[in-house]
């Protein structure tokens, strides 16, 4: 079966060999494992870039093939983000407070463990308590568990109270904003168990390989989102190939006309989204523990609609136009607010980019909507004709 | 020696002139406190001063308070002194005629008293400027009363009283005499009857002194306190904690205190011997249990204090009360006091849920101001224009420019309000002509195109602008608040917005209804291609209306700049809440909007209201109480039905 | 025996307009009828009832031998019970293919997951070349429906109810925009139709009725005003009146 999928699906395979090759590429070139022309700090911006394209082919599945705007996919993100970075939080600190506390005559009972690691965590916000939601953070098994769970039921919640109500189209977005918004709202709180807008730090250092230098971990977990992001493109092309496909298409363009033919309208729409939740939650797992860092500021409303920007930029209904803007919006990106770009003299004023690329990407994505609604992807279309 | 002798001269006077006797000798016998006064010393001084009678003590204190009271070297005098050039002419202490001029600085004393002693003279003073002609004065002696009050205040308050002329200061002295009477009146029921007037009050001052009057401590005892004013008995376990009961005990009562597990831990690690402690293997000590066996032996040796246990503290938690007591030992007062203070507490309930009303109503004017203008956007064109904050921005930059050319701010506001509206009617337009236009009947698409703006236009104004907050100054005779009563009050500005979202209402529902345009925006709202069939051009009356909506925006965005910073990211700020507001009210409808901008300004203000130091979570609950609305009202409060909805 | 559907007593207004009053109606199967009247006769407005868009304000809709009472359920469940609809506008899927479209209508199970791990069989590639024979669309399989004649949609979606295999098939104006020539095959399609099932045409052009051949049910202002053969209808009076104005 598998090989028919591929043998229909040329793009799939494709879109493998580009991945693996691309991977390999970094690995050869890399400082942990080859030649050193890569840096770490760029292995990482690349790992990064690999899992924002993984939630951006999920966005493209809701947003381009399913025709849900949603503008919650990044709090997805960001929850698996926090899910995981908990564990790695509450690991760390375990490992540093255990130590500490070995310098005392008397060995610490598991309350006194237990009190170090809460006032070492939540001392930021003022509290030495671990609150409820962080009761399985001492388990890496669960925690993952979470990323998966807590992004699919809020998914699943959010979605059957929207789509039963027959809400679309624009107002579908609003309200998926507003979703996202009272979330980051919320973790903004310092109250809320998650250290306000402190967010969750030092996730780069990998509780049981603080040996292992952060070249070698960065380039683990590089591997380990292309293998996510190859993974992910496979479960979404199988999804959106055959009558699954059809249907979830048809609902993009005639919602009510696939009422008439039977089709339970709002069952597609929750598996679509809740599905799509569950992959945004295990890119923002992988992401932040290349970040390091995860505030609430990552989830507000506006990193959603940078998500959809760069999917509509890259074509939206084709899955590799999602890859291909989101990874050429964002390192583009870096490399203009890097302040790497050369600025540009007018004469009578200097373009500096670091202030110029905002509004440089702005008024492209707006003529991007206008002129070219396919996107970067349409120039790949003649290629791959045979896949849509 | 001279000294000493006019001292004794004025020694010699004093049998003489007990009656009608002079201030400078007066002074004199207080002479070194009054030249070098400590705020230990200078009461008594004060209590002879006040208590002469003399006339001309007030101005004396006065200008003692003022560094205005000179010594001459040579006599040890006290003069006042006006500074001519270089020289001092000298002035009697008493009349105030010259008694020398030309007098070299160096011979005589500024008399400077320090801040603690011009305070203690200050109050000394205020019963002098109480009746003092100038209001000011009278006004700052009531001031600095109620700011502490005391009993030797009631008799100069109340004979003030008869003799004030100002109908506003006569009240305010009696309310005051009434709590000094209250606090400090001699017989109970004197001070029941002032505390029976205090009921009726609402101000802070008069509620503080019910709190004053009802000032409680907390005493353990075994037997109920005799010959107290209790207030009640405290349950442990629900108005304080074991612990802190215990804790208590231990404070007052002298029970020994509960040794904390960090203490066991310390207490062991100092016995530690050869890798045990009191023969337990240290290794072991990673329990509390075990712990607490190795310090129990420890304290059987008598090496430590013996642990209280659980059983310890029940039984002293038994054997003890726990009492509140009034400070205040007449119960007759404390009972009237508690009364009222629970009648005052009603009606401040109630006045502050007027208070929160107008809270509501005051944010409501906001989101409506900031929606109205998508909810004609997004009604007449279905079209969401996500730059719509940043118009509000664009509103509220064009009031800080103006500002900066035009300084009277008056005159400013004048200018900027209409400015404000042809910036963002202009820019709404050609928004519209330039992108939207290409993107009608692709909602989604036009949300992410102005987006793009939106992102643009904020990065913009960021390099324009700089980052940090611009402020748009408000005229003065917006400034202040409306003061109803101490509870009940509201800023001019708030109100300001309120009349102004009123006015747009207004004009909306004026042009929407009564004008040609908005007649014809109607038809095109309900029927765009019938309306079209009818010689109506749709492409100008969504330019139009688009213009509209995005005026409305630029004069909202003054409106938030006056109370708000004026910053790039503000518009980001309103844009959510007013997609809340437009999509709970219903679209395509003026009175949609204000029904939805209401509901969600009492929604949030009530939640403030219950968790008043949150503001975030407020919100957080208002966004979830929207999603769960629209269960229950897809379409708004305030729906099109039939066929007019679209479906 | 008893009817296929039976609406007895429905009413329906929107904003005091009263769309449907009092409408009893019912339908045998296999029986062809067409509705026929004036614009805001409600004759689409009937069409939203019996298939579960719009909900009534009173009155029962009765479906099948169990008598099952339709109102207050999806329109995805009613699809499912075996009514099938097709919209004055050809509404087709244009981004897919004419094939992609008859499968998406094929009768199936409709659940996601079973709908995920659906296989392709034979069994179901025959019915879709069978539907394909039926509706003149062989040829063009393979082509996007966008790229469709105006009258090949309307036979797709015709195509599409087909594939349904509804019991009871409702057809708003089939012949709107057509040639001559479509006209006569689309008449075709739907008396064929009708020889095992239910089916319901509302339409305009009493010249395409007339073809039909069948019963007659005139509705005005939201109510039966006749019923009976073409020729017995349109002598009725009442119905002159409507159709010519007093």
């Amino acid at each position: 079966m598998q090989r028919s999928f591929i043998a229909n699906n040329p793009s799939v395979l494709w879109f493998l060999l580009c991945l693996a090759a691309f991977t390999l590429g970094v690995t050869v070139l890399a400082e942990a494992t080859g030649a050193g022309l890569i840096s770490t700090s760029f292995v990482k911006t690349l790992g990064k870039v690999l899992c924002l394209c993984l939630v951006a082919i999920a966005m493209d599945v809701v947003w381009g093939y399913c025709g849900i705007l949603s503008l919650g996919h990044f709090a997805f993100f960001g929850i698996g983000g926090y899910a995981v970075g908990m564990w790695l939080m509450y690991a760390r600190t375990e490992a540093i407070v255990v130590e500490n506390l070995s310098a005392r005559l008397i060995p610490p009972t598991p309350a006194e463990v237990n009190d170090a690691i809460a006032t070492q965590i939540f001392g930021v916000v003022g509290s030495s308590e671990f609150p409820l939601i962080w009761a399985f953070a001492d388990s890496l098994l669960l925690q993952l568990l979470l990323v998966v769970l807590v992004p699919g039921f809020l998914a699943l919640i959010f979605g059957w109270l929207a789509f039963r109500s027959r809400v679309t189209g624009v107002y579908l977005s609003i309200l998926t904003q507003a979703m996202t918004l009272a979330l980051a709202l919320y973790l903004f709180q310092n109250d809320s168990g998650l250290r306000g807008n402190n967010g969750l730090s030092g996730l780069q250092n990998i509780p049981g390989f603080e040996a292992v230098p952060q070249s070698v971990v960065s380039m683990a977990f590089f591997w380990a989102s292309a293998v996510a992001l190859g993974a992910g493109y496979v479960l979404f092309a199988r999804v959106l190939s055959g009558k699954m496909g059809s249907v979830i298409r048809a609902i993009r363009d005639d919602e009510s006309r696939v009422r008439f033919l039977g089709y339970h309208v709002e069952s597609y729409k929750l598996f679509v989204f809740t599905l799509t939740a569950i992959v945004a939650g295990i890119a923002g797992a992988l992401y932040y523990p290349q970040a390091g860092i995860i505030n609430p500021a990552e989830i507000a409303p506006i990193a959603s609609i940078y998500l959809a920007v760069w999917v509509a930029i890259g074509g939206r209904g084709r899955l590799y136009g999602a890859v291909i803007g989101t990874a050429f919006v964002s390192l583009l990106s870096s490399w203009f607010t890097g302040g790497s770009a050369p600025n540009v003299n007018l004469g009578f004023y200097t373009i500096q980019w670091t202030e110029w690329w905002l509004v440089l990407l702005g008024l492209s994505f707006v003529a991007v909507t206008l002129f070219f609604p396919g996107g970067i992807g349409m120039l790949f279309d003649k290629f791959t004709r045979k896949s849509q | 020696m001279i000294r000493l002798l006019t001292f004794v001269l004025a020694a010699l006077c004093l049998p003489l002139t007990a009656h009608a006797q002079d201030l400078q000798a007066l002074l004199q016998t207080h002479e070194k406190i009054i030249a070098k006064p400590s705020r230990k010393n200078v009461t008594p001084v004060l209590d002879a001063l006040v208590g002469s009678g003399l006339p001309q003590v007030p101005e004396f204190l006065q200008n003692w308070q003022d560094k205005e009271v000179y010594q001459r070297a040579a006599d040890g005098l006290f003069f006042y002194a006006d500074k001519t050039g270089k020289t001092y002419t000298l002035k009697d202490v008493s009349g105030g005629t010259e008694v020398a001029t030309e007098v070299s600085a160096s011979d005589i004393k500024q008399i400077k008293p320090n801040g603690g002693v011009r305070k203690v003279i200050a109050q000394y003073l205020v019963q002098f400027q109480l009746s003092d002609p100038d209001i000011n004065r009278r006004t700052d002696a009531l001031n600095a009363i109620s700011r502490n009050l005391s009993a030797d205040q009631i008799e100069p308050l109340r004979a003030s009283i008869d003799g004030e002329s100002d109908a506003t200061l006569k009240l305010r002295k009696q309310r005051l005499a009434n709590y000094l009477m209250a606090r400090f009146g001699e017989s109970s029921a004197d001070r029941v009857a002032a505390i029976e007037a205090i009921a009726g009050d609402l101000s802070v001052e008069g509620r503080a002194v019910l709190s004053q009057i009802l000032e409680t401590r907390v005493a353990a005892s075994q037997a109920l306190p005799d010959g107290e004013n209790i207030a009640r008995q405290l349950e442990v376990g629900e108005d304080l904690s074991r612990t802190e009961a215990y804790t208590l005990l231990v404070e007052t009562s002298g029970l020994p205190a509960t040794i904390s597990d960090n203490e066991i831990r310390l207490a062991l690690e100092s016995y530690v011997d050869g890798g045990r402690v009191a023969g337990i293997p240290i290794a072991q000590l990673d329990t509390l249990d075990a712990r607490a066996k190795a310090y129990d032996a420890l304290a059987a040796s008598d090496v430590v204090p013996a642990r209280v246990t659980q059983e310890d503290i029940d039984a002293a938690l038994a054997d003890w009360g726990i009492y509140e007591i009034y400070l205040d030992q007449d119960d007759a007062v404390t009972a009237a006091a508690k009364e009222a203070q629970s009648a005052v507490n009603t009606r401040v309930g109630l006045n502050q849920a007027a208070d929160l009303g107008l809270d509501a109503i005051s944010l409501a004017s906001i989101y409506f101001l900031a929606a109205v203008g998508l909810a004609i956007t997004f009604g007449v064109m279905g079209v969401i224009n996500m730059a719509h904050g940043e118009f509000i921005m664009m509103g509220a930059y064009t009031g800080y420019v103006v500002q900066q050319f035009i300084t009277n701010y008056t005159l400013s506001l004048v200018v900027a309000l209409p400015l404000a509206f042809a910036v963002t009617f202009a820019a709404g337009v050609l928004m519209e002509r330039t992108v939207i236009r290409w993107l009608y009947n692709r909602p989604l698409e036009t949300l992410l195109a102005t987006f793009g703006i939106s992102i643009a236009l904020q990065q913009l104004a960021k390099n324009i602008f700089g980052t940090q907050a611009r402020p748009l100054t408000s005229p003065g005779w917006l400034d202040g608040a409306w003061v109803i009563n101490d509870v009940v009050q509201i800023s001019y500005i708030r109100i300001a917005i309120f009349v102004l979202a009123l006015l747009f209402l207004g004009l909306l529902l004026f042009i929407l209804k009564k004008t040609r345009l908005g007649l014809e925006v109607r038809a095109v709202t309900q029927n765009p291609r019938m309306a079209a069939s009818m010689g109506i051009n749709p492409d100008k009356i969504k330019m139009m209306t688009f213009g509209l909506g995005s005026g409305i925006a630029g004069i909202a965005g003054v409106a938030i700049g006056l109370f708000a910073k004026v910053t790039s990211e503000m518009g980001s700020d309103y844009i959510v809440q007013s997609f809340m507001t437009v999509v709970v009210g219903g679209v395509g409808n003026v009175w949609g909007t204000l029904a939805g901008a209401a509901m969600i300004g009492t929604f949030q203000k009530g939640v403030e209201w219950l968790n008043p130091s949150n503001t975030l979570a407020a919100q957080t609950y208002m966004i979830l109480f929207i999603i769960l609305f629209i269960q229950f009202r897809p379409k708004g409060i305030i729906a099109l039905k039939g066929r007019a909805a679209g479906d | 025996m008893s009817a296929l559907l039976e609406l007895s007593g429905v009413s329906v207004s929107f904003d005091g307009f009263k769309a449907i009053n009092n409408l009893a109606f019912q339908i045998n199967e296999p029986e062809l009828r067409a509705i026929i009247g004036p614009n805001g006769a409600g004759k689409t407005t009937f069409m939203d009832i019996v298939t579960g868009k719009t909900k009534p304000d009173e009155g029962r809709v009765l479906w099948g031998e169990k008598s099952i009472n339709l109102i207050g359920r999806s329109e995805s469940h009613i699809a499912r019970a075996g009514i099938g609809r097709k919209f004055q506008k050809p509404t087709v899927f244009e981004e897919q293919t004419v094939r992609e479209n008859l499968a998406m209508a094929l009768k199936n199970p409709r659940g996601p997951f079973e709908v995920l791990f659906y296989r392709k069989t034979q069994n179901g590639s025959d019915r879709i070349e069978a539907i394909a024979e039926q509706t003149n669309l062989t040829e063009q399989l393979t082509r996007k429906a966008g790229e469709l004649s105006h009258g090949q949609k309307q036979w797709l979606e015709i195509g599409m109810l087909l594939a349904q295999e509804p019991r009871l098939l409702l057809v708003d104006e089939p012949a709107a925009g057509m040639t001559p020539a479509e006209r006569e095959k689309t008449t075709e399609i739907l008396v064929e139709a009708a020889k095992t099932r239910a089916v319901v045409v509302v339409e305009h052009d009493m010249e395409f009725v007339r073809r039909l051949n069948c019963k007659v049910t005139v509705l005005h202002e939201g109510s039966v005003l006749a019923e009976g053969s073409l020729d017995h209808v349109t002598q009725n009076p009442e119905v002159i009146d409507v159709y010519l104005g007093r």
